[in-house]
């Protein structure tokens, strides 16, 4: 895969930061999870626990067997 | 978690690999399998279950490939790499159909989607577990760190569009993409095709739909490249450099 360059600029590293150097709130925030699912519980269940263990509001899950 | 939970909807419409567990309902020679199975490879026709979480409408799914890997009697370990919403349950009957004995599911395991596969990173609850107690109780990042993989990690099989500083706000406030905001490019940017919204540091700004392709995007000097679907980074994250009256009653 190649790269095409339309113009060059520089960034300002006063705001923002590199997706390795988030403090670790942020990092959980924007943070995803390849988990390998137990098989008893529904993936929804799965999902509402990560929530507690981390202490986050919302979480979501990429993807359910059940169907398939 | 968070805001990276509103990738995750996007990338699930991704090819999907299974490895999976055929139970035939009496023994068949083993060419005939591995024939019946081959014959499965291509667009094939799917009617959804009666359970399924969609209409039940005939549909076409693509199935690139079924590898039989071992055959124990009865069973047929397979591997089979398909298009998104393939209901492998289904597949398994249609083949035991064909094959004239019948044949059912036994076992299944999704070993991977878009990017998401099981040999890397792969992380079981308990070590999820460890790594919050070594935070809480230790104060220790590593662990967790280790274990929460960057969203951008998640996107990292779509084409990207590099964007200037200057441009990252008025996309987190959800206005699209345009031409002079564009730095540089991979060059599978298609059009109508999904695309990562990235800073020049590396963190995603929004999944967009690509308005041109790639070689189209570099040569157009204004006008709207992309538009997006999906927003990750919070407002304010950047600086904001477009004038507010333009953006009046959309907050």
């Amino acid at each position: 895969m190649g790269i095409l360059i339309k113009a060059e600029d520089t960034t300002d590293y006063s705001y923002g930061c590199p997706p390795d150097q988030r403090p670790i709130e942020q990092h959980i925030d924007l943070g995803v999870i390849n988990l390998d699912k137990p098989p008893g519980p529904t993936s929804h269940e799965v999902t509402s626990w990560v929530k507690k263990l981390l202490g986050v509001e919302k979480a979501g899950h990429g993807g359910t067997l059940e169907l398939n | 978690m968070g805001r990276a939970r509103n990738v995750l909807q996007h990338i699930i419409h991704s090819d999907k690999t299974y490895v999976c567990v055929m139970a035939l309902h009496e023994a068949v020679p083993e060419d005939k399998i591995r024939e019946v199975c081959r014959e499965f490879v291509g667009d094939i026709y799917q009617k959804p279950p009666l359970k399924a979480s969609v209409e039940r409408r005939l549909r076409v799914r693509r199935i690139f490939s079924i590898e039989v890997q071992e055959i124990i009697g009865r069973l047929v370990l397979m591997v089979i790499h398909c298009e998104a919403g393939t209901y492998i349950r289904k597949l398994c009957h249609d083949i035991g159909e064909v094959l004239g004995v019948g044949a059912h599911m036994a076992e299944l395991r999704r070993i991977h989607t878009g990017p998401f596969t099981e040999d890397e990173n792969l992380v079981t609850m308990h070590e999820l577990h460890e790594a919050v107690i070594a935070l809480r109780e230790y104060g220790d990042e590593k662990l967790l760190r280790k274990v929460i993989l960057p969203v951008e990690y998640a996107v990292r099989n779509l084409p990207k569009i590099y964007i200037r500083d200057s441009a990252v706000d008025s996309i987190c406030h959800g206005a699209p993409l345009a031409a002079p905001g564009v730095l540089h490019l991979t060059d599978d940017v298609m059009k109508g095709g999904l695309v990562a919204i990235m800073t020049l540091k590396g963190e995603l700004v929004a999944i967009a739909r690509a308005l041109m392709r790639a070689h189209d995007m570099v040569e157009a000097s204004q006008g709207i490249v992309a538009k997006p679907v999906r927003v990750i980074m919070k407002p304010g994250t950047y600086p904001r450099h477009w004038k507010s009256s333009k953006f009046v009653g959309k907050g």
